[in-house]
C-alpha cells in the first residue's frame, strides 16, 4: 500500500523526464537519469553510502581496536601506522572515527525514525479527528516549540541521564512537534478529499480510513521531512556529546572526541581537532545534499 | 487587531505556563539532585548533613508544593537562590544576558548581511555556475557544526597571530568588545547565513515567476529595477520570518560557541547549571529563553502585517 505511492511518484517523475525527450529504459536507466538530473544529490548519496558502509563494516575497515590504549603512541602525529594520528591515550583516531560512524548513524537514524513515527501519529490524529484533541495537541506543540531544539534536547538529555538510548530519545522528542505540524496540515486538506468521502460511503471505519487512505498520501512529505531532519539530528548528537551530555564512554562519539581534544590540543595536536569535525561535516553535508534532491523529486512545487 | 492581540497574548501566557510545568517536572525526574552531586564529588558521607541540605533547599517537599513556591516567588520578583553560588538567581543571570544578546545581535547582522545578497544573486543567476557555487557553500554552512568552526577559527588564530582571542577579562572598550565578539559571532552566524540565503533564494525565485515581474520587464524596466524594486521588496517578507526564527535558533549555536570561546554568557551558563543540577538557575533560565522565543515570534508576526498591507489579522 505504502510502496505504491513511491512508485507512483517515481513513475510520474520518469514520465516527465520522458516527455522532456529522455529515453528511460528500466530501473537502471532511471537511476542514470536521476544522477544526471541531480548531480549534487548523487554526490550526497555516495557520501552517505560510504559512511553507512564504514559503520556496517567497521570491524573490517578500522585497522585497530578503537578502545585499546597505548601509552607510547600518546598524541602520535598522523603516520603510516596511525593514519590520522592518535589521541592522548594512544587510541587510533581513524579507527575511532570509523566506529564513531556507527554511533552517529545510530543516533541520527534512530532519533529521526522515532521522532517521525510519533510526529506522524500525533499529526494524523490531531488533523483527522480535529475537535478538542486537535486543540490540546496544538497547545502542546506550541509549548514544545517555545524552546530552541538544542536547548530542548539538552534538558531532555540531562533529565533522562547519559546513555545511547536516552540520547536518541532526547533528540527525537524535540522533532515530534515539527513533524506533527506538517502531517497535520496535510491531513487537514486530505480529509476533505472525495476519496475519503467515498471510503466513508462504502462503510469504512474512521481509523481504517485514516491509516489506509490518508496516511499513504502523506508519505511524500514524510520522506522529505525525514531526510531534511537527518542532518540536523546528527549535528544535535555531535553538539550534545561535545557538551558532555550525549553519548557516554566507551562509545567513540565524534562530538565527544572534539570536546576531549578541544582547547588543549588546538596548539599541540591539531589532528585531534580537525578530523572528527571533518567526519561530522562530511556526513551532514552528504545527508543535506541527498535531502535537497529528495525534496526536489518528491515535492513538485519546489522543483526549479 | 485588538482582539487578535488579546488572543495572542492569552496563548502566550498559556504556552509559558505549560513550559513552566514541563521544565519543572523534567528537572525533578532526574535521578540525583545537587546534594548527591556535592556529596559524590566532595566525598562527604554524613547522611544527617546531607538530609539537612536537602531539607534546607526544600527538595524533600512534594513536587506540587515546590512548584507553587517557585511560581509564587516569580510573581513577586523572587527567583530564588542558586544552589551552587548561593547568590540570588537574578544576580547570576542578569549580568550574563547582555553578553549573549550582543553576540546574538552581531551574529544576526552577520547572517543577514551575508545571506540576503547571496540569496538574491543565486536566484537572479539561477542554474548558473555562480548559483551552484553559492548553493554548495550554503549547504556546507548548514553542515559545519558551529563549535567545530569555532575551534578552527581558534586554531587559525593560534597559527597566524600566536594568540587565542578568547574571553579572559572583561572587555575595556567598545572596540575591544567588538574584537572579542566578532569571531564567535561569525562562527554562529555562518550557519544562520546559510539558512537566510536558502530562504531568500527560494522566496526570490517564487516572486520572479510572477506575472507582474514579466509586466515590469516588458514595460522596459532595467534588470536592476526589476530585481530590487519588484522582486526583492516582495521576496523579503518570508526572510523576515526566518530571521525572527533565527533569533531563537541562534541560542542553540551560542550554547556550544560560548563554550568554545569561553564567553561568560547565559547560553554556556545554562549548560553548567544543568550539569550541577542547579534547579533555580535552570528553570528560570529556560523560562527566560521561552519568553524571548515567544515574544520574538509575536514581534515577527506583527512586523509582517505592518510591512505587508495585504496581511491583516482580523477577529
Amino acid at each position: 500500500m505504502t510502496d505504491s505511492r513511491i512508485d507512483f511518484t517515481a513513475a510520474d517523475h520518469a514520465a516527465e523526464l520522458a516527455r522532456a525527450g529522455a529515453h528511460v529504459t528500466g530501473w537502471r536507466g532511471a537511476t542514470l537519469l536521476l544522477i544526471r538530473r541531480y548531480p549534487l544529490g548523487a554526490i550526497g548519496a555516495v557520501i552517505f553510502t560510504l559512511f553507512v558502509f564504514a559503520a556496517v563494516f567497521a570491524d573490517v575497515v578500522a585497522p585497530m581496536d578503537p578502545l585499546s590504549t597505548n601509552s607510547r603512541a600518546s598524541l602520535a602525529a598522523p603516520s603510516a601506522t596511525y593514519l590520522l594520528g592518535a589521541d592522548f591515550m594512544g587510541r587510533d583516531v581513524f579507527s575511532r572515527l570509523v566506529y564513531g560512524a556507527r554511533i552517529s548513524l545510530a543516533v541520527g537514524l534512530g532519533a529521526t525514525a522515532l521522532g517521525c513515527l510519533f510526529g506522524i501519529l500525533v499529526g494524523l490524529l490531531s488533523g483527522y479527528l480535529g475537535g478538542w484533541i486537535d486543540l490540546v495537541v496544538q497547545r502542546v506543540i506550541d509549548i514544545m516549540q517555545s524552546l530552541p531544539l538544542l536547548v530542548m534536547a539538552l534538558v531532555m538529555a540531562a533529565s533522562l541521564g547519559p546513555s545511547l538510548r536516552n540520547t536518541i530519545i532526547a533528540i527525537a522528542i524535540p522533532l515530534v512537534p515539527n513533524v506533527a505540524r506538517v502531517i497535520r496540515s496535510n491531513t487537514l486538506s486530505l480529509r476533505e478529499m472525495p476519496f475519503v468521502e467515498a471510503a466513508r460511503a462504502v462503510g469504512m471505519g474512521e481509523l481504517r480510513i485514516a491509516l489506509r487512505h490518508v496516511l499513504p498520501n502523506t508519505l511524500a512529505p514524510i520522506i522529505v521531512l525525514a531526510t531534511a531532519q537527518l542532518g540536523s539530528t546528527i549535528l544535535t548528537e555531535a553538539s550534545l556529546s561535545f557538551l558532555g551530555l550525549g553519548v557516554p564512554e566507551p562509545h567513540p562519539s565524534w562530538g565527544r572526541m572534539l570536546s576531549e581534544s578541544a582547547a588543549e590540543y588546538v596548539r599541540t595536536a591539531p589532528w585531534l581537532v580537525i578530523f572528527p569535525g571533518v567526519a561530522i561535516s562530511l556526513i551532514v553535508f552528504g545527508t543535506n545534499l541527498l535531502g535537497d534532491a529528495v525534496r526536489d523529486i518528491l515535492d513538485p512545487r519546489q522543483r526549479s | 487587531m485588538g482582539a487578535y492581540l488579546v488572543r495572542r497574548l492569552a496563548l502566550m501566557v498559556l504556552t509559558l505556563f505549560g513550559m513552566s510545568v514541563v521544565i519543572f517536572v523534567l528537572l525533578r525526574i532526574v535521578p540525583g539532585n545537587i546534594a548527591d552531586i556535592l556529596f559524590d564529588s566532595a566525598g562527604m558521607v554524613d547522611p544527617a548533613e546531607k538530609a539537612r541540605i536537602v531539607a534546607e533547599l526544600g527538595l524533600d517537599q512534594p513536587i506540587a508544593a515546590q512548584y507553587l513556591k517557585w511560581i509564587g516567588g516569580l510573581f513577586q520578583g523572587d527567583l530564588g537562590y542558586s544552589y551552587l553560588s548561593e547568590k540570588p538567581t537574578i544576580e547570576e543571570i542578569a549580568p550574563r544576558i547582555p553578553i549573549t544578546a550582543k553576540l546574538a545581535l552581531l551574529a544576526l547582522i552577520f547572517s543577514t548581511v551575508i545571506g540576503v545578497p547571496l540569496g538574491v544573486i543565486s536566484a537572479v543567476r539561477q542554474n548558473s555556475g555562480l548559483d551552484y557555487v553559492i548553493r554548495v557553500l550554503s549547504l556546507s554552512g548548514l553542515s559545519l557544526p558551529s563549535f567545530w568552526l569555532g575551534l578552527l577559527i581558534l586554531m587559525a588564530a593560534v597559527r597566524y597571530f600566536g594568540d587565542i582571542p578568547i574571553y579572559t577579562r572583561t572587555p575595556a572598550s567598545l572596540w575591544d568588545e567588538l574584537l572579542l565578539y566578532s569571531l564567535p559571532a561569525a562562527a554562529v552566524g555562518f550557519r544562520s547565513s546559510a539558512l537566510v540565503m536558502r530562504l531568500t533564494r527560494s522566496s526570490m525565485l517564487e516572486v520572479l515567476r510572477q506575472d507582474y515581474i514579466r509586466t515590469a520587464r516588458s514595460k522596459g524596466a532595467s534588470a536592476a529595477a526589476v530585481n530590487f524594486n519588484h522582486g526583492l521588496r516582495n521576496a523579503v517578507l518570508p526572510v523576515i520570518t526566518i530571521i525572527g526564527i533565527e533569533a531563537a535558533f541562534l541560542l542553540g549555536g551560542l550554547i556550544v560557541t560560548e563554550t568554545v570561546f569561553n564567553i561568560p554568557g547565559v547560553a554556556r551558563f545554562l549548560v553548567e547549571a544543568i550539569r550541577w543540577r542547579d534547579y533555580p538557575i535552570v528553570q528560570n533560565l529556560v523560562m527566560f529563553i521561552a519568553l524571548v522565543v515567544v515574544v520574538v515570534n509575536l514581534i515577527v508576526d506583527l512586523l509582517y502585517s505592518a510591512l505587508d498591507p495585504r496581511i491583516r489579522y482580523a477577529d
